[in-house]
């Protein structure tokens, strides 16, 4: 590790162990756990999409896949360890089959966006219609469109009884962000992500130089998926609950907005983009003049049309000119190109 | 006998059905390579303009086939020119924007309409044959479906308008050399476009309970038609209608209604890891 890689990872943790101090005093733990939870969510699109290249329209998929597998595998367990394992396993394991099955056929942009919306979309039929007895798995009756309930919730590992919640889940959701964080920062400074940002860049040209390029965007998304598959699980634990809504088309557009406005191509943006866009529907929750749709809808085609890159590097753009010397060390990438496929 | 002869026309009408869902998005996806994620609330506001109409007394199918189209029409064109003409050759970012719209039409409708189911009976009634009762409403959808495809065809390939369209759409400099203006020629495609999906949506209205989230019911079902259909626009919207509207009512007979949808899905996805630039990339190539 080099000496800027070491000086990130402690910004990182300094600047994040404020935030986790600071932020319960505005806003209550409760509501704070479900956003750092999106933005989890929110990164892992963010990993694929903007240092990837890859649009995937079904990343709800994998964060309901993860809940869902959480949940069944807790009914059969009655434990949580080993289910927040399995809920990333099973759902990388997915996410790596439907990505070989994509990027070996050699689909692009359109193409594996319909191909990801239709993966949710059936999952999202099919979960709906398991309401009969019939479908069990194990212990866990599916329960089509009412979901799941009463499965265990996050415990402490080898103490079924000792159940983390409140507080103490807010930070255990807190520290598993900045570890997964963490975890990204260190793949994309490894030779893997430093590749896969040039698959972003031009495909044709690192084939040519020789990379496997059907192969790593295939461990890039199941990565990827991966950690939305952690976030469903956390989601999962918090919401006590999972139902087919989480596969929803409604829930894919958001994370994607989520992105967008936190602005692809940085670790950051998509995390804030998620946690301050969820905040901003929690708020206008509580309202009821102006529909809730109608707003996230008016801010995704506004930022499209007028601050595409989005809110984090706009923010990084103003503050080098106001400062006036060069903040940050990696020059703006070209997100245009790669949005285009 | 009988039972053939529902079949068949339960076949034939889920055909018809995914035409006129996908019609509009095929002329605006084929054409103008905008893909429109709107196009499934421009259907439910189709649903609305008819419902409306109806209750203000005009006569049902006069709303459905002339003021519906006009009104979501003069919609998609206020759309074109606030949004999507600053996005053209943005393949991605149009993708984007009218999620956004879609987002921004459900809320509307929602606060202007409720978010309660509304609807209207079918004006056609329906018939025995034999032991089984049909829903005439069923010929109709079939009938305006054929039309519809005729009526495409016959302009794009026999009017002026129809050719300058497809040459604007093919070279856009080259037109504007000719002395046509792109920007208004894709204003009036994107124009007719959305004037297609609101007469989808003000046709199958009657057979749905409209709300404002409806939309979302057909887009994917239209996205993947017209994905799955591939360059040409007319023969490639038949030949994957009729694929898709075979297969799920196979396996809606054989099965349950949501394994006929699953079935649906599931080929879509098979298809295009078959052919990925859909089907009339390897067959009727060439032709429109």
């Amino acid at each position: 590790m080099d000496r800027s890689a070491v000086r990130d990872v402690i910004v990182t943790l300094v600047v994040s162990a404020i935030l986790i101090g600071v932020m319960p005093m505005l806003i209550s733990t409760y509501t704070l756990t479900v956003l750092i939870i999106y933005g989890m969510l929110g990164l892992s699109l963010g990993l694929i999409w903007g240092f990837g290249g890859i649009l995937c329209f079904g990343q709800a998929a994998f964060f309901g896949l993860g809940a869902y597998v959480y949940a069944i595998s807790a009914v059969n367990v009655g434990e949580s360890t080993l289910p927040m394992i399995l809920a990333v396993l099973l759902t990388a394991g997915f996410a790596a089959l439907l990505g070989a099955m994509m990027f070996y056929g050699r689909l692009t942009d359109v193409y594996l966006g319909v191909i990801t919306l239709v993966v949710t979309l059936i999952l999202f039929k099919f979960i709906n219609s398991t309401a009969g007895p019939q479908y069990v798995i194990g212990k866990a009756r599916m329960g089509g469109f009412n979901g799941i309930p009463g499965f265990q919730t996050l415990n402490v590992p080898g103490d079924p009884g000792a159940y983390i919640w409140g507080d103490a889940y807010y930070y255990v959701c807190a520290v598993a962000l900045i570890i997964v964080y963490l975890l990204v920062t260190w793949l994309l400074r490894s030779s893997f992500g430093r590749i896969a940002i040039g698959i972003r860049e031009n495909e044709t040209r690192m084939a040519l130089i020789g990379y496997d390029v059907a192969a790593r965007k295939t461990v890039l998304f199941a990565a990827g998926a991966g950690i939305a598959g952690l976030a469903g699980a956390l989601y999962a634990s918090w919401a006590e609950i999972v139902t087919p809504t989480l596969f929803s088309l409604g829930q894919s557009a958001e994370i994607i907005i989520w992105c967008i406005v936190g602005g692809l191509g940085t670790r950051l943006g998509p995390i804030v983009g998620a946690a301050g866009l969820a905040y901003l529907k929690f708020l206008l929750g509580q309202q009821s003049m102006i529909d809730n749709t109608l707003i996230m809808g008016l801010v995704l085609v506004i930022f499209v049309l007028f601050l595409p890159r989005g809110l984090v590097p706009a923010i990084g753009a103003l503050w080098q000119v106001s400062v006036g010397h060069k903040v940050r060390r990696r020059p703006a990438r070209r997100m245009r190109r790669a949005r285009n496929g | 006998m009988d039972i053939s002869f529902v079949i068949l026309v339960e076949m034939l009408y889920a055909i018809a059905s995914l035409v006129l869902i996908s019609a509009g998005l095929a002329v605006v996806f084929g054409m103008m390579k905008v893909i429109n994620l709107a196009h499934g609330e421009f259907m439910m506001m189709g649903g609305y303009a008819t419902i409306t109409a109806v209750q203000l007394g005009v006569n049902v199918f006069i709303a459905m086939l002339i003021v519906a189209p006009l009104v979501v029409g003069v919609i998609g064109l206020i759309v074109e020119r606030l949004v999507i003409r600053h996005l053209y050759g943005r393949l991605v970012d149009t993708m984007l924007a009218t999620w956004g719209l879609s987002l921004v039409f459900i809320g509307l409708a929602t606060m202007i309409f409720g978010n309660t189911t509304t609807g209207i009976s079918t004006p056609i009634p329906g018939f025995a044959v034999g032991d089984y009762q049909i829903n005439g409403y069923n010929f109709f959808i079939i009938v305006v479906a054929i039309l519809l495809v005729v009526l495409m065809y016959a302009v794009l390939k026999g009017t002026r308008a129809g050719l300058i369209a497809r040459g604007t759409m093919q070279r856009s400099d080259m037109a504007a050399a000719l002395g046509y203006s792109p920007d208004r020629i894709y204003m009036a495609t994107f124009f007719c476009g959305s004037a297609l999906s609101g007469l989808a949506g003000a046709i199958l209205a009657p057979l749905v309970g409209l709300v404002p989230t409806s939309g979302g019911a057909y887009i994917a079902k239209a996205f993947i038609t017209v994905i799955a259909g591939g360059p040409s626009l007319i023969a490639g919207l038949v030949s994957s209608a009729t694929s898709f509207g075979f297969v799920s009512q196979v396996f809606t007979f054989a099965i349950s209604p949501v394994i006929g949808e699953v079935a649906l899905l599931v080929a879509a996805v098979i298809l295009l890891r078959l052919m990925p630039q859909g089907i009339t990339s390897r067959f009727f190539k060439g032709k429109l």
